[in-house]
């Protein structure tokens, strides 16, 4: 009922989105850059997917002019989004005020609680951090843990639907992925909100080589790939006997007396067992360094050996943080290897300190593979799952002659002829959030909670921070095209088409007729096969027409 | 020896009651041949303590550095079911001893991933891409395995081939070859009306999208077959198995109704959770004895329920890696190396416990600290591809890359 409240506002508006729509509408690309198909392509790409009406108003405005503002989301007034963003508490605040004030009190309730259960109490730390458990209503301390990754989902959700700086959304969702973390990983979850906010948003049109260096230093990547633990080897005698049990040590060598030297892996800020923190780091741990290689600059082809691997690590000795405490980024020299490095042909001299690894992110951001592997994750972003060479090629020159300025880089390829090519619409699948949240778009569904939208991206098999590789997402189509996603996305499109996403409202139509013209015309840009168009006439109701344009093929397709 | 005596009378009270004998094997050599060999995959996800799972109560340094979570002796109260003198299992595992008796369960000991990481996300991650220290594996290596017979079935495309009993496609079976993640058969289904579920099919069986044609139609074909088997064709699951209750108990319960269905189900998968035992870890009663009752009737369960078909089924359990072999402050166990391993099968050379046991003295242990690992995971899986699946050594060097498959490293648990 509630979503045919509606009718009368939002039918005046369908009346005129469905005249705007209903033009016949090219089915290729054509010369003509503000056709239909074209504003419909760059919808899809630079955005989550065209709203009713925004096919128009993009082929008004001309895409380059559209490109060119997205190009610069600090310009774009986005208020209206800030205000649906602000009923959430913990979206604005500091790492270290989430760990005390929301993750803290959970960890030691928990653990409390484990005690006082004594041994016959399934109760579990780890596991069940996810896990409803009907019998076991959660307190307030764990409701207020959990509120910190629900808000940052929600409002993931939100900004894909309703940002007005769409581009900086669909870049945001691609640096994340790039440099992804797993709020799986222990305390990890309480350093997203600033990661995304800190580390990627502001780069995401900006400068690669500061993006690289806020990741380095973010508490989420050290944590997550283990560098906070990584120390220069000759520390680990120091630490191991440092930690070995009253009598374990029994006269062998001399307890270091500089406490500080185990200070930054062995102090505890919350007493909860923990395994990481337990472990003894033993030397170097090659995890960043390696992926820092492979995944974040130069590819996994790019040209580095195993020796580069093990240096890079050294580099990065000393590079930690407290991650039960404040897990505030620092440098701890005592920790550092502060031997000569060689690094891709490069040398390290002795005796340096956290300029180690700050030389490795130049030499890296320097590097042509870099550009290249950069220049190619965007364009199978932007252009499709196999770009054109010469465009790869023209974006990396971009990047090296901009030393990796990232909007020049994007530019290069969002204005190139390849980018609104035939071949390139319509290319790509979509991925689940860019299908769910195309689809709440293309409706214009009112999203009053997208918790609903959480849950249904874990259907789907893309839970929002819960990605457990360092490779983030696929971006192929392989990935996303199974035959059990298929028909979660079909039961979803039946789920929003009929009404039955609590809190999501679909505004009301007049006719199934009006909203068949309104999806296919305004949203697909009529570009819509003959079968799906017979399916679509032969629905009887407003909900099956919904439910057939976004479970339809064509849909699927960006 | 008194401890035998304990066994044999655990053993035969649970055969009792589970009122069946274990030896299906004998009655169904004839069918054996023309039957899909079928592997089950059992994922412990958190790191089961594997010492306390498969108990060496014969070494004294076992209970010297376990004090208040040792499970003790055989003979003694809530002591560990005797295997052969040194072994044990815990003692809530009792469902599976009828399997030992019979010489179905084999035990892998000391085995595990030769990475030295002791995270759970990268361990769990290695064992399931099957290439230990090699994070950009892309695939699974049950999805190497379905892609790399594909082209020796006749329904290649059939996505029933492979099917995890999960809500997410588990990274064991991720991967270009058609496989199914569902949270149970009924749930894979399209959820609308009749003509909803036909203008679906329509829309996508006439599409010029090869990529979504194709998947759909799979898609629907089993959402049809699944539907014929639903319709009552088949015998429903057998509930009175004893199948737990939990979320491990149904998932397996819906793996025997789709393999009694014959669907074509080649791979099944899984996932027995909540192992990671830091605090109050519970000796012979308490949290590990409990996860340890669950997964143990369940398998009893899955066993009895697939009666004769057992014989052509092999249920692997593996999990990331074991746990230290001291107990911490917390009377439970952080995280280790070198775990236990249960092969279940009517083919498998059972009540054997394999692998070179490396000793629990600390210049034994894995960093002095774990149990050593002696048997690589993959030789193990590779085993299974090889002797139970009857993959070719080719195919198998494909699902495992950047491993040599090699018989000779086969430690013989599983009939050739």
């Amino acid at each position: 009922m509630s979503r045919r409240a509606n009718v009368v506002t939002l039918s005046i508006a369908v009346v005129a989105l469905a005249a705007a729509g209903s033009r016949p509408a090219p089915l290729a690309a054509s010369e003509n850059d503000t056709s239909a198909a074209a504003a419909a392509h760059v919808l899809n790409r630079l955005a989550f997917g065209p709203r009713p009406g925004e096919i128009a108003s993009v082929r008004r405005a001309g895409i380059n002019a559209w490109i060119d503002e997205q190009l610069h989301p600090e310009r774009i007034d986005n208020r209206a989004l800030e205000a649906r963003l602000a009923r959430f508490e913990t979206l604005a605040l500091d790492t270290p005020t989430i760990l005390r004030d929301y993750y803290a009190p959970a960890m030691q309730e928990r653990r409390a609680r484990q005690k006082q259960a004594g041994p016959t109490n399934p109760a579990n730390l780890e596991n069940q951090e996810n896990r409803e458990n009907p019998a076991n209503p959660p307190t307030l301390a764990a409701r207020k843990a959990r509120l910190v990754l629900s808000e940052l989902s929600e409002a993931r959700v939100l900004r894909a639907v309703y940002s007005e700086r769409q581009l900086e959304e669909v870049l945001t969702d691609f640096w994340f992925n790039h440099f992804n973390v797993f709020a799986g990983k222990g305390p990890t979850r309480a350093f997203l909100t600033s990661f995304e906010r800190d580390a990627i948003r502001p780069y995401v049109l900006g400068d690669f080589r500061q993006m690289l260096e806020a990741v380095a230093q973010s508490p989420a990547m050290l944590f997550y790939l283990d560098n906070w633990q990584n120390v220069q080897p000759q520390m680990t005698q120091m630490t191991q006997m440092a930690r070995m049990p009253r009598g374990a040590s029994s006269g062998r060598g001399q307890r270091p007396t500089r406490a500080s030297g185990r200070f930054e892996l062995t102090s505890a800020g919350l007493q909860q067992p923990d395994p990481q923190r337990q472990r003894t780091p033993r030397g170097i741990n090659e995890n960043y360094a390696r992926e820092l290689l492979e995944l974040h600059t130069l590819g996994v082809d790019g040209g580095y050996t195993q020796d580069d691997v093990v240096n890079v690590a050294r580099a990065f000795t000393g590079w930690t943080m407290r991650p039960r405490q404040e897990a505030r980024f620092t440098f701890a020299r005592q920790l550092h290897d502060a031997g000569e490095k060689h690094v891709l042909g490069h040398t390290l001299k002795a005796g340096r300190g956290v300029e180690d690894g700050r030389e490795v992110l130049d030499i890296l951001v320097a590097h042509p593979s870099t550009a290249h592997f950069i220049a190619t994750r965007l364009a199978e972003k932007f252009v499709s799952d196999t770009p054109p060479a010469a465009l790869v090629d023209r974006a990396a020159k971009r990047f090296r002659e901009t030393r990796g300025n990232l909007r020049e880089v994007t530019r290069a390829i969002v204005s190139s002829p390849e980018f609104l090519a035939a071949e390139a619409q319509r290319a790509k699948v979509k991925t689940p959030l860019e299908f769910v949240a195309s689809a709440l778009r293309a409706t214009g569904a009112e999203v009053g909670t997208a918790l609903p939208v959480i849950r249904v991206l874990r259907d789907l098999g893309m839970p929002l921070y819960f990605c457990q590789p360092p490779t983030g997402y696929e971006e192929r189509a392989d990935t996303w095209v199974s035959s059990g996603a298929l028909v979660a996305r079909m039961n979803f499109a039946l789920e929003l088409g009929g009404g039955r996403m609590r809190g999501i409202t679909v505004p009301g139509v007049t006719s199934a007729s009006a909203v068949g013209d309104r999806l296919v015309g305004d949203v697909l840009a009529g570009d819509v096969s003959q079968p799906t168009r017979a399916t679509i006439a032969k629905a009887a109701t407003a909900d099956q027409v919904i439910a057939l344009v976004i479970g339809s093929p064509e849909f699927q397709r960006q | 020896m008194q401890s035998r005596r304990v066994f044999l009378k655990s053993g035969a009270l649970a055969l009792v009651t589970l009122g069946f004998a274990p030896s299906f094997l004998a009655r169904t050599v004839a069918a054996a041949g023309a039957r899909r060999k079928l592997l089950i995959a059992i994922f412990q996800r958190g790191a089961v303590d594997g010492l306390n799972m498969v108990v060496p109560f014969g070494e004294p340094e076992y209970y010297r550095v376990r004090p208040s979570i040792a499970i003790p002796q055989p003979g003694r109260e809530d002591g560990a079911l005797d295997l052969d003198g040194f072994f044990g299992l815990h003692p809530r595992m009792a469902p599976l001893a009828p399997l030992w008796a019979a010489g179905h369960l084999a035990i892998v000991h000391a085995s595990g991933s030769p990475d030295a990481t002791r995270s759970h996300f990268d361990a769990q991650d290695y064992m399931e891409s099957a290439t230990p220290g090699v994070k950009s594996t892309r695939d699974g290596w049950l999805n190497r395995y379905l892609q790399a017979r594909a082209d020796e079935r006749e329904e290649a495309r059939n996505p029933l081939r492979g099917v995890a009993l999960t809500r997410q496609m588990p990274r064991a079976l991720q991967g270009p070859a058609p496989a199914l993640a569902i949270g149970s058969v009924a749930s894979f289904d399209v959820h609308g009306d009749t003509t909803e579920r036909a203008s679906f099919e329509a829309a996508y069986a006439s599409a010029a999208d090869q990529v979504l044609n194709g998947t759909a139609g799979e898609a629907f074909q089993a959402m049809r077959t699944l539907e014929r088997t639903r319709a009552g064709a088949r015998p429903s699951p057998s509930r009175d198995a004893g199948y737990p209750s939990s979320p491990f108990g149904q998932a397996l319960l819906e793996i025997a109704s789709l393999a009694k269905a014959d669907v074509g189900l080649e791979i099944a998968f899984a996932e027995s959770t909540n192992w990671d035992h830091h605090v109050n870890e519970g000796s012979a009663t308490g949290q590990l004895a409990n996860r340890l009752d669950d997964l143990s009737r369940g398998i009893a369960a899955l066993v009895r329920d697939l009666g004769d078909r057992m014989a052509d089924t092999l249920i692997v359990t593996m999990s990331e890696f074991g746990r230290a072999v001291s107990e911490n402050g917390s009377r439970g166990t952080d995280h280790g190396h070198g775990n236990a391993m249960f092969v279940i099968g009517g083919s498998v050379k059972g009540g054997r416990v394999h692998g070179k046991w490396p000793g629990l003295a600390p210049e034994q242990r894995y960093e002095r600290r774990d149990l050593a690992i002696t048997t690589d995971f993959r030789d193990v899986f590779a085993e299974v591809v090889v002797r139970h699946l009857g993959a070719s050594t080719d195919v198998a060097n494909r699902v495992f890359p950047g491993f040599r498959v090699e018989a000779s490293r086969f430690k013989n648990i599983v009939d050739g």
